[in-house]
């Protein structure tokens, strides 16, 4: 008798649950459901709520509407890891019924979200801010999109103007022993190297508290600059040391290195940061109109409500990418019929002005090529600030190199950082 | 006792049937959802959450070491596996890599076994919790084998019958038929003079010992017979998410099969599928039904909920309510 009950309820409740969630035949009317992913918890949670700030700005601005149909935001969350990422991807896609993504935030979950997307068909996956080069370069899917530039790829123009501009013959690079920091010092080193200079690297695993070692050996090396290439807080105990140990070598410094949270902690490294060269998708100063109008309207919009003082990485990142994703919904009035495929071609052709007022395109792997800032901290407004003194225009994943040359060099790593003579 | 048979084939049958009634009543591609995401993963979940329960049922081990022995399995499945990117070692099929990972998981259950065959209580706690973080920065710094942050990717799983693996369908029969058949394995171990001996461990062990029993042993031997499960559960998880990669086995993972093993309760092993289904569907559904920069509250407040109303989880909720019913009071 129980056990009827039982499955009676569970049935009406089903059926209930059906009727209230139950997705709407496609229809041009109904609203487009966006999906938002990205990391409200664990090492990136601020980089991730500032995403959603930019996004959430930016829909208010067109009023939740583009190509005549109103646009559903659904958030959803990881923790920076791919499996959490790829169970959420799952949710947004085959519960919430999305029919795009915007995220992830972080590389490793880009790739796991990259490998789920060549699984479905009519849906479309672009990329929020994660940045491995691999996530597009090798094996790429056709249902990923990224807008967003990668990581080798934000050091362009920083190797060659060391070179040529500064005159310098050999440099000293610190980095991590992980990803990220592969990627930045194979950009780096590409140009570098090319030009004829000279590297020795000195690599530490991430969470390297004590870089005495290293910095005795780099202030006795004959390196004319130092590449700092750290994330979070080995680059801030780096920094601390470089300058409590009377460092005086120019610095050149990785894409999240030169970053407010690195400036606006207080310490000895500041000191020695003022004047430090970087690369970069954003600076918190560009001479450009779109990106002073962008950063008013956020610093409007967000600075009651726990907004940086200037729009983060993470948040451009997103923003470029949502641009996409309008640009392409705006080419094809919002229809999406047809699994996507006239909206995923009206995607591959889109070219949009990313906030910072760079021009963005793709290349044949849905990958953006798009413009990269030289950057250099300066002392501004009594406080430091990155400053872009110069911009490398449409840059693409390969810095220029032909990409059979470029794919030959294999994946950055540290027995393969990049550093290879104009002769071979 | 024939009519708990009765009533345990039942429950697996009626579980078995999920698959059918959901597509009855839902929508296709959420009864999809559901059968892999919700079902599918909690069984996945549930089946390292197992190889805890066993441990803590029967041995009195609280191990925090079960979800790195999974991904050792997970991990040695993609390192020798063909197509896996990159590739690291490869040349294998799945019919072969995936004992290799059962075998590795093995192997180092029995090495956690080793290392911590001498601490009880808290201190098994923290040994088995530093072996498990020991583990987890290897894999994240170690490029050559395990590819560092990134992971190994691409690990599709095998063709069964002609079906793709991660085939909704096909992944969750895998993956009840693996979680069936461990349970009735642990239930019948655990009957057998080793799962005996075992309890006598958890109850008594120098008594055990005066009796001539090599309790060392046992206790390793357990460990082994518990990365087994753990490696079943890593297998089918790799194969799930596509790859592996160091999060998998993080200390934010190893602290959920704590807390499913918890909800669950650690009276009986059946608790360990209750807690992984329980924790998957607040963990997938907490977003909607609560503020989602907050989700994680939710989840926190459940599991105080439940363990204050019972300690020993959800299994110890049923019977707690068995004896109500029956008015018994012990």
């Amino acid at each position: 008798m129980s056990a009827s009950i039982t499955r009676r309820a569970a049935l009406l409740g089903g059926v209930s649950l059906a009727g209230g969630l139950a997705a709407p035949v496609i229809a041009q009317n109904a609203p487009i459901r966006l999906g938002g992913l990205t990391t409200l918890e664990g090492p990136f949670a601020t980089g991730g709520q500032d995403s959603f700030r930019c996004v959430q700005m930016e829909l208010e601005r067109i009023n939740n509407t583009v190509g005549g149909r109103r646009i559903e935001f659904i958030r959803e969350s990881s923790n920076a890891q791919a499996d959490v990422a790829l169970a959420r991807a799952r949710k947004l896609i085959e519960q919430d019924n999305v029919d795009i993504i915007l995220g992830p935030l972080s590389g490793a979950e880009g790739i796991a979200l990259r490998d789920y997307s060549r699984t479905l068909t009519g849906k479309t996956i672009v990329n929020g801010s994660s940045g491995a080069s691999d996530t597009t370069l090798r094996n790429p899917s056709p249902n990923f999109f990224r807008f967003s530039t990668d990581g080798t790829q934000w050091m362009a123009g920083l190797g060659n103007h060391v070179y040529r501009n500064l005159g310098i013959r050999e440099v000293a690079i610190s980095a991590g022993d992980y990803a990220f920091p592969y990627a930045q010092v194979f950009g780096f080193n590409l140009e570098f190297c090319r030009a004829g200079g000279r590297v020795q690297h000195y690599w530490a695993p991430l969470g390297t508290t004590d870089f005495s070692a290293q910095i005795a050996q780099i202030n006795r090396s004959n390196a004319g600059a130092v590449v700092v290439v750290h994330g979070g807080t080995d680059g801030l105990a780096f920094m601390t040391q470089y300058a409590q140990a009377g460092g005086n070598k120019p610095l050149i410094g990785g894409s999240i290195m030169a970053d407010q949270t690195m400036l606006s902690a207080r310490g000895p490294h500041r000191r020695v940061m003022v004047g430090m060269l970087s690369g970069g998708p954003i600076a918190d100063v560009i001479d450009d109109q779109n990106w002073r109008e962008f950063v008013e309207r956020y610093r409007r919009r967000w600075a009651n409500e726990g907004g940086f003082q200037s729009p983060s990485i993470h948040g451009v990142n997103y923003t470029t990418n949502l641009y996409g994703i309008l640009a392409g919904l705006r080419a094809v009035d919002g229809d999406l019929s047809g699994n996507q495929a006239a909206f995923q071609r009206a995607l591959a052709a889109a070219q949009v002005t990313a906030p910072t007022g760079a021009a963005v395109r793709l290349d044949h792997n849905r990958q953006a090529i798009s413009d990269i800032f030289l950057n250099r901290i300066e002392e501004r407004d009594g406080r430091a600030q990155v400053v872009a003194f110069d911009r490398t225009p449409q840059v693409n994943q390969t810095l220029g190199t032909p990409e059979a040359q470029f794919l030959a060099l294999g994946a950055p790593s540290r027995d393969n950082p990049g550093c290879v003579p104009a002769a071979t | 006792m024939r009519e708990r048979v009765l009533l345990a084939l039942g429950a697996f049958a009626l579980v078995a049937l999920l698959p059918f009634l959901l597509a009855a009543i839902l929508p296709a591609n959420q009864a999809q959802f559901w059968t892999a995401n919700i079902l599918g993963r909690a069984l996945v979940f549930g089946i390292v959450a197992l190889s805890l329960t066993f441990l803590a049922t029967y041995g009195g081990f609280i191990s925090l070491a079960q979800m790195m022995i999974a991904g050792v399995a997970g991990y040695a499945l993609a390192v020798f596996v063909e197509g896996a990117v990159p590739r690291v070692v490869g040349g294998l099929g799945y019919l072969a890599a995936i004992p290799l990972g059962l075998l590795a998981s093995t192997l180092m259950g029995l090495l956690v076994g080793a290392i911590a065959v001498r601490t009880r209580d808290i201190y098994l706690l923290m040994i088995t919790l530093a072996l498990a973080m020991g583990v987890f920065r290897f894999v994240e710094t170690n490029i050559a084998w395990f590819n560092g942050y990134e992971g190994i990717r691409n690990v599709v799983g095998p063709n069964v019958f002609g079906r793709d693996f991660r085939d909704p369908w096909v992944f969750f029969y895998v993956a009840l038929g693996t979680a069936a058949l461990l349970l009735v394995g642990v239930l019948y171990l655990v009957r057998s003079p080793f799962g005996l001996v075992l309890q006598g461990i958890r109850d008594n062990p120098r008594r055990v010992a005066a009796l001539g029993y090599n309790v060392a042993l046992h206790r390793i031997a357990a460990f082994g017979v518990a990365g087994f499960i753990a490696g079943c559960g890593g297998v089918l998880g790799t194969i799930y998410n596509i790859g592996i990669s160091p999060g998998t086995i993080g200390l934010g993972a190893t602290v959920n099969v704590l807390i499913m093993s918890v909800i669950g309760g650690l009276g009986h092993p059946l608790g360990a599928f209750l807690g992984s289904l329980v924790f998957t569907v607040f963990d997938t559904f907490a977003a909607n039904l609560y503020d989602r920069d907050r989700f994680n509250t939710l989840i926190g407040t459940v599991f105080l909920v439940i363990v204050l109303l019972s300690p020993d989880g959800l299994t110890g909720l049923a019977s707690r309510l068995r004896r109500l019913a029956t008015g018994r009071r012990e």
